[in-house]
């Protein structure tokens, strides 16, 4: 018998979703801002996105392998820090833009560039509320079976097939929203 | 497919060296819970790795006041080097030689291939095996199922 990881905390309204909230398919992504293969899966997920329009949710939460990426988790508080001030999106998608240049300088630039009001981000972040989120993240990760990044979950279930390859992972999304 | 040791076992005898040559055995889990993970060799590909995910995890596993060691036929110099390179804060077990006893003894040895499969064992603090489970070789079983095997044990601050 396998196990089949199983998304623990559904998606609601903390989380940081694109797309229509009654789409028959929700897409959640477990990624991490400076793994390479969140970055290869970065554009593919934006095809996917276009691909299936409407019939498409998207969630993004964070799972930094800080061992391994030592930028990650003040890349992942940068970005839900930017959410505080309604620029998710624009922060997530400019740091896998540019996932080779994270370091804190790096960020303070992606900030400028975004308009943030950069006192009230290092409030936030001195804060800890990002800090807290992104641990949280990462715990739901860990009870959901997340193994690596990134992990992607097809309407709650882990999808474990090759997302690299395109077409089939449209072909499970497809399945998944089949009437 | 082998048929791994089921819970209620008691955690059949080793002896390995770990990727700085220090002896290990059964002596040397009791009193905590321990977390025995095989998997199939060293240098799998990085952001996937399930050490790598345990590594993340440990912090949580120790919480649980459990220990984890990773095992595979890697020789302890390999193992040397992949923790190093991966950063490992773990033991990493060589069952080395002769080649696969350890894994052989818990149901988890692929002749075939002649590695460990990816098999868990969480062990209780009397040596018991408590959960184990076979994963598909080329599937990460994450690091979930563990978890809940630790809660059920109940030690560590968390219990």
């Amino acid at each position: 018998m396998t196990r089949d990881g199983k998304l623990t905390i559904p998606v609601g309204p903390n989380d940081h979703v694109q797309g229509p909230e009654h789409a028959p398919i929700t897409l959640v992504e477990y990624g991490d801002y400076e793994c390479p293969y969140c970055g290869m899966a970065y554009p593919i997920v934006k095809r996917i996105q276009a691909r299936f329009g409407d019939r498409l949710r998207f969630v993004f939460r964070n799972f930094p392998l800080a061992e391994l990426h030592p930028n990650a988790t003040a890349a992942a508080e940068f970005a839900e820090g930017a959410a505080l001030q309604g620029k998710f999106w624009e922060m997530h998608d400019t740091l896998f833009e540019h996932q080779r240049a994270l370091n804190p300088s790096n960020l303070q630039t992606y900030a400028r560039s975004h308009d943030l009001d950069r006192t009230a981000l290092e409030t936030a972040i001195q804060s800890g509320g990002p800090n807290e989120r992104v641990r949280k993240d990462f715990m739901s990760g860990v009870r959901s079976g997340v193994n690596g990044t990134p992990t992607f979950f097809i309407n709650g279930h882990r999808f474990d097939g090759d997302w690299r390859d395109e077409d089939a992972f449209a072909a499970a999304l497809a399945e998944k929203g089949a009437p | 497919m082998p048929n791994v040791l089921q819970p209620g076992t008691a955690a059949p005898d080793f002896k390995l060296v770990d990727q700085s040559g220090q002896t290990v055995t059964p002596a040397d889990l009791t009193g905590r819970a321990t977390v025995l993970a095989f998997y199939p060799a060293d240098w799998s590909p990085v952001c996937g790795d399930q050490m790598a995910l345990y590594n993340e995890v440990l912090p949580v596993f120790r919480d649980y006041g459990a220990e984890v060691f990773g095992i595979s036929v890697d020789s302890m110099w390999c193992h040397a080097a992949f923790a190093e390179n991966r950063k490992l804060r773990f033991r990493l077990l060589a069952d080395f030689e002769p080649k696969g006893a350890m894994a052989r003894r818990y149901g988890a040895y692929r002749d075939a291939d002649g590695t460990t499969e990816r098999a868990l064992f969480v062990l209780d603090p009397k040596g018991i095996i408590r959960w184990s489970y076979l994963s598909p070789i080329d599937v990460n079983p994450g690091a979930d199922g563990i978890l809940e095997a630790l809660e059920a044990i109940g030690t560590g601050d968390k219990s």
